[in-house]
């Protein structure tokens, strides 16, 4: 439970745009995501799907509209904007471990150094993280000697690891080969049913139909069509996702 | 021969003197690199724009000018003094122009460094809530300095090597000083060139070693 109690929504996007140079990326996007929601963006490349993850943790700033996180406008600078993205975690395409640091020391480092966490207490928590996404073994390990999917479970784990109050992931098991696919989306799936708020970038029908609450076709830079995840996939309303489906389910 | 032997006592004694110079020079000129790098890759325009100007600016600036301008500049005409003892307060202009000099070496090492990073560490970095300087400190730069470790190594050979041209800075009995003092007296003697020349060597050539060996050892694996 938080201050503002379960009832108000966690992320709210009112009219936003953004343009990069002349290119239009984001199309006065509403979107409202709950406290404890897993959304699926979906839709085909360049549509700005990364562009409006970045948004909501604001590694990208918008030209119009507004983005309140738990009620309250995204801080612009300095350290409100650090302890803004401390409670919102990221999962990248591309993990993103820090490459002269262990494994352990991924994990670790934000708690220590961003909320003052002591060491110990910090490391104990982290190990625990690391054993619940399937890493304990290979704490003491640097990233470039794990395999893909053992990365990207690891950066879940350090997104965990700052009691973020969502994890945005942007197309987290587009770069990894597929047998190491399903080993991330267990992974994502069990934070799904412990309640974590996701938006999650990605083409997986299955994580989509076990554990979204919610689908958003993007295409173009607007929000083309929401509907459940079972909708969605068996009958979705719009020509465009029609079409869109048509493309990726012959693969 | 006999020259080398009988004017090795204020030889050692010049060279020691360039070795001084290098290791405050060399502490002075990291420093101030690594603060130039910042700035010049910070988000704040007025910063970065500092940073590019001086390294600009300095960078192509010949050295004995810079040097001269620390003497003549600001010790003569700006009255700034280090010391009363005149050869103290030479050393530390020539300290101040060389590192002054050199940081603009280490920085532009230092960029190169910082671009063998991939972007998405530094994004990474910032959405834990690290600000720009922590992810700087913690994540960027230890990874530049260690893809540059053997360019970083050439920079300070070549601060090293600079240290002679302090004569330009005023009074200082360094290597290059008491080699011309020295063929003042006796002409110019081969033994008493390649002697130093060796000095300079056994100095120079470890750290090029050196610097290659840890290159090695501590590069990040990707
Ligand atoms: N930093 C940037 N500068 C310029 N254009 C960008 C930048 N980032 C993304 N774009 C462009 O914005 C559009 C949307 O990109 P993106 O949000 O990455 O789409 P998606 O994730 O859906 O593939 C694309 O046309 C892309 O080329
Ligand atoms: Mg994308």
């Amino acid at each position: 439970m938080t201050e503002n109690g379960d009832s108000t929504p966690l992320v709210v996007l009112e009219g936003v745009n953004k343009h990069f140079g002349s290119l239009h990326v984001l199309r006065d996007i509403n979107l409202t995501i709950s406290r404890g929601e897993v959304l699926v963006v979906i839709g085909p490349s360049g549509g700005g799907k990364s562009t409006l993850c970045r948004a909501i943790n604001r590694l990208e700033t918008i030209d119009g509209g507004t983005i309140l996180f738990d009620g309250k406008p995204l801080p612009e600078e300095g350290k409100a904007l650090a302890g803004l993205r401390s409670e919102v975690g990221m999962v990248f395409q591309s993990f993103n471990l820090f490459a002269h640091k262990t494994i352990l020391e991924n994990v670790t480092l934000g708690p220590t150094r961003v909320r003052g966490v002591p060491k110990a207490q910090a490391e104990q928590r982290g190990m625990e993280l690391l054993e619940r996404v399937g890493i304990g073994a290979q704490a003491s390990k640097y990233p470039a000697q794990l395999s893909g999917g053992q990365q990207q479970r690891v950066a879940i784990a350090r997104a965990l690891a700052m009691d973020p109050k969502m994890i945005l992931f942007d197309e987290p098991t587009s770069a990894l080969d597929p047998e190491m696919v399903q080993e991330v989306l267990d992974v994502m799936i069990g934070l799904a049913r412990d309640g974590m708020t996701m938006m999650v970038v990605t083409h997986e029908m299955g994580f989509a139909r076990r554990a979204a609450n919610r689908v958003v076709f993007m295409a173009e830079g607007q929000i083309v069509e929401e509907n459940t995840p079972d909708e969605f996939f068996t009958n979705a309303r719009t020509d465009r996702a029609k079409d869109f489906l048509s493309k990726i389910l012959t693969h | 021969m006999n020259d080398l032997i009988k004017y090795a006592p204020d030889l050692l004694a010049g060279f020691l003197k360039n070795v001084q110079l290098s290791l405050v020079c060399a502490v002075f000129s990291m420093i101030l690199g690594t603060v130039l790098v910042s700035m010049r890759v910070s988000p704040t325009p007025v910063l970065r724009a500092a940073g590019t100007g001086y390294v600009n600016i300095v960078r192509n600036t010949p050295l004995t000018l810079v040097l001269a301008f620390s003497a003549l500049g600001l010790s003569d005409t700006l009255g700034v003094s280090f010391s009363d003892e005149p050869s103290t307060n030479s050393f530390w202009l020539v300290v101040l122009g060389l590192s002054l000099y050199t940081a603009t070496f280490v920085c532009e090492a230092l960029r190169a460094g910082i671009n063998t990073v991939p972007m998405g560490q530094a994004e990474a970095a910032r959405a834990i809530g690290l600000t720009f300087f922590q992810s700087l400190r913690m994540i960027i730069l230890p990874q530049a300095f260690r893809a540059v470790i053997a360019p970083l190594g050439s920079v300070m050979i070549a601060m090293i090597k600079n240290t002679t041209v302090a004569i330009a800075a005023g009074y200082l009995a360094e290597s290059a000083f008491v080699m011309k003092d020295t063929f003042d007296d006796t002409g110019v003697s081969i033994p008493i060139f390649v002697g130093i020349v060796v000095a300079f060597m056994l100095f120079t050539l470890p750290i090029g070693f050196f610097t290659g060996w840890l290159a090695n050892r501590l590069a990040v694996a990707r």
